[in-house]
């Protein structure tokens, strides 16, 4: 593990040559080469990220937390992972407003996957305290 | 741990293949065919970069987004 980290950077140091060279004959091309790296280090990066997430989903099995809690927290994860990497790549392209917006509509999507747990909780504080 | 990295060298050496052929038709007078080489060369990038994007979709889809 301590050694993939000098792979990470010699694949980004390579890539932003190539980069360099094909940017003002092929700016097109030069721009997937710079999608594709960022796609490969996200590839790279989520087999350690699944790791942690088993770790956060064996503590709510031992803890005896609803299953659909987890569930609605990984889903969460997952969207602001995804909303992350369009932006960075939209972002690449030079357009900032449309990463602004993914970024905006991953937090909405949070938001609403968020309303179940709030409205378990706002029922058990009722219960708790019953509104006479 | 990364996968098959040398895809970044053959798409580097897809677009400086273009570039070439693309000066030199230019230099030729064939405007419009240097368009459409450098747009061939583009659609063969651009699938290489689809094929990644949906393996990364998959593996986030299974690792984020399980049911049950």
């Amino acid at each position: 593990m301590s050694m993939e980290i000098f792979e990470v950077v010699s694949i980004g140091v390579i890539a932003s040559v190539l980069v360099l060279l094909l940017k003002d004959k092929q700016p097109a091309i030069a721009y997937l080469l710079i999608v594709l790296t960022v796609l490969y280090f996200f590839l790279f990066v989520i087999q350690y990220v699944k790791e942690v997430l088993q770790l956060v989903v064996f503590l709510g099995e031992k803890a005896n937390i609803h299953s659909a809690y987890i569930q609605t927290i990984l889903q969460i994860i997952g969207i602001s992972y995804v909303a992350e990497i369009g932006a960075n790549i939209v972002k690449d392209a030079g357009l900032d407003s449309i990463a602004v917006k993914i970024e905006l509509i991953g937090k909405v999507f949070i938001l609403i996957l968020a309303i179940p747990i709030f409205k378990s909780l706002i029922e058990t504080i009722i219960n708790i305290f019953p509104i006479t | 741990m990364i996968g098959d990295t040398s895809i970044l060298f053959q798409i580097a050496g897809i677009g400086i293949i273009v570039a070439m052929i693309h000066t030199i038709l230019k230099q030729m007078g064939k405007e419009e065919y240097a368009q459409f080489v450098s747009l061939v060369g583009f659609i063969i990038v651009l699938l290489f970069v689809l094929n990644s994007i949906s393996d990364l979709f998959q593996e986030i889809r299974s690792v984020f987004f399980y049911k049950g």
